[in-house]
């Protein structure tokens, strides 16, 4: 009796144990099955370096090329913002910081990351818009940059955080030779505890990478978009995932549209799926 | 330069790297809670929207926040949970572990409007929920999945090896270990990840656009295969769709929901602390 209860059990647990692969594997497949009818008619070429962006005029166009660089420039914006400052950030937590600011300044991180997204957006939309339309004359506040700026705040938290339990597992003896040796405590962080750490920092930076691409609502508020291709940073943009979120509430389902808006899921979902990976190498690589 | 002078203007600078961070977070509540508090009444947490949203009160955004809410940790808190035991417990170190370990990591990542387009095609379509409040909670509830399995395991990670190895010793089954020994020790810690859990999905909108989300909807959800409104869409809604709406209406609204996440991740926060303290052995 016991021994049936223990295998059923046993076998429940498996079967939960193996699910997370079924739905990383659903998301694929449903992804493709609504996706792949897309390029029944049009070609992959035409559709990744496609213009024009006109899903719903006659005869409509569904090239994502704009909507790529709409993506690419703000996550490298906002990269080029929140690496430096990040990573900053982390050193002084983890190796400067006094304990008593350390637990307050891990708070603020912490509350940062609990933020919803849409609560950020607003709040750009109503003090970061306006702010950055005056700061450089131009006629509207929402911009690439507008855009960037609030997604490498968003980026803080997962960078800071990683990057900080990087530097945090460097093994304590390898600061203590560095002090015995007369290093300074500047010169042992960036010649001894960063190059050890650098790994995980480089993980850090590639989930902050991902976290970027992959957001939507506050990037839907402020980006301005427009899906045309950006001439300078202060142009209104559209990302993949702003489109997605903007344009599938009005897509007929099974029209050209609708599987147009898959197709660009299953980039979104393959950009993610490396991202994670290369991280998790990073992370994991062995010293 | 002389090395000390040196380290001084580096430690400024990380100074001023962390005030750029820290600061703006601040500054983001203050905003938020100096403007919404004049918007927040009785009326205004319990009323029905009126007047295109213009006026009234959000309480049928909160509800149905509510309602989704508990929808995705029902479904989500078992599962994680047995899929963390599997993982901690009962598998060995080989080619399915390193699978699920991606598996997870992945669907951690996966950005959170690939899983509105997924709820959508799946649920919305394919089983034919249409959208309601059952489509948006199994939604959430995938998406808040890989963060339930990852604070299980790092509970049941903390529970010595001791107290498994006496209780096996004793003759009972391991699922018994599990159930009567390993699950009570590791409870606080689970609990801690299944709130945070909560939280993130209460402040999730892109999940929700196709699956659930009503635009408009000026009563209650009657069952779960219903629409609903829901606090982050109808500030999305509010803040960009519909003109000429009171600032503070906005404001509000966006108080509400920050309160509520942070209330719930700050309940989180200070659950760890407690328990970290109280902890027997």
């Amino acid at each position: 009796m016991y021994r049936i209860k223990e295998l059923t059990i046993e076998k429940i647990i498996f079967l939960c144990g193996i699910i997370t692969i079924l739905f990383i594997l659903l998301i694929f497949i449903f992804l493709l099955k609504e996706g792949l009818s897309f390029f029944k008619t049009v070609s992959i070429t035409e559709f990744i370096f496609g213009k024009n962006w006109y899903p719903v005029s006659e005869p409509a166009q569904f090239g994502i090329l704009p909507l790529i660089l709409g993506s690419l420039l703000v996550t490298l914006l906002a990269t080029i913002i929140s690496v430096p400052v990040g990573i900053g950030s982390a050193i002084y937590i983890a190796e400067i910081a006094p304990l008593w600011l350390k637990d307050i300044l891990k708070a603020f991180i912490e509350l940062l990351a609990g933020i919803p997204s849409v609560v950020l957006g607003f709040v750009g939309m109503v003090t970061l818009a306006p702010l950055i339309k005056d700061l450089f004359g131009l006629s509207t506040g929402l911009t690439a940059f507008t855009g960037s700026v609030m997604l490498a705040f968003m980026a803080m938290p997962t960078i800071v955080s990683i990057a900080e339990d990087a530097l945090y597992a460097v093994p304590k003896t390898y600061k203590e030779a560095a002090f015995a040796l007369g290093a300074t405590r500047w010169q042992t962080i960036y010649k001894i505890i960063i190059p050890t750490a650098s790994s995980g920092i480089l993980a850090a930076v590639m989930l902050g990478i991902g976290r970027v691409i992959g957001e939507t609502m506050a990037v839907m508020m402020l980006t301005g978009n427009s899906a045309c291709i950006p001439k300078s940073i202060f142009d209104p943009v559209r990302t993949l995932t702003a489109t997605i979120a903007n344009e599938m509430g009005e897509a007929v389902v099974g029209s050209q549209h609708y599987f147009a808006l898959f197709a660009i899921g299953i980039v979104l979902f393959l950009i993610s799926f490396l991202i994670n990976i290369i991280a998790d190498i990073f992370l994991h690589k062995k010293r | 330069m002389n090395p000390i002078r040196e380290e001084k203007i580096a430690f400024f600078f990380l100074f001023l790297s962390t005030l750029l961070v820290v600061i703006p977070v601040g500054l983001i509540i203050l905003i938020i809670i100096k403007n919404g508090l004049t918007a927040i009444s009785w009326e205004f947490l319990t009323d029905v929207p009126r007047a295109g949203m213009r006026q009234g009160g959000i309480f049928p955004a909160i509800v149905g926040t509510i309602y989704l809410v508990l929808g995705a940790i029902i479904f989500a808190l078992p599962l994680g949970v047995f899929s963390a035991i599997y993982l901690n417990e009962y598998s060995k170190k080989n080619i399915l572990s390193r699978l699920i370990r991606l598996a997870i990591i992945n669907l951690a990542g996966v950005p959170s409007v690939v899983y509105g387009l997924f709820g959508l095609s799946l649920f919305v379509i394919f089983f034919k929920f249409g959208t309601s409040i059952i489509s948006g909670s199994l939604t959430l509830g995938i998406m808040i999945l890989p963060l339930i399995i990852t604070s299980t395991q790092e509970a049941l990670q903390t529970v010595p090896k001791e107290f498994r190895e006496v209780s096996l010793s004793l003759g009972l089954t391991k699922w018994q270990t599990i159930r009567r020994v390993v699950l009570p020790s590791a409870l606080p810690g689970i609990i801690t990840g299944a709130i945070l859990g909560i939280a993130r999905a209460a402040g999730e909108t892109a999940p929700l656009l196709f699956t659930v989300a009503a635009f408009y909807l000026p009563h209650l959800p009657k069952s779960i295969f219903d629409q609903a409104m829901a606090l982050p869409y109808h500030l999305y809604v509010i803040s960009t769709q519909i003109p000429n709406i009171g600032e503070n209406i906005r404001y509000g609204t966006a108080l509400v929901l920050l309160t509520l996440v942070l209330g719930i991740n700050l309940f989180a926060i200070i659950l760890r602390i407690r328990l970290r303290h109280k902890k027997r052995w």
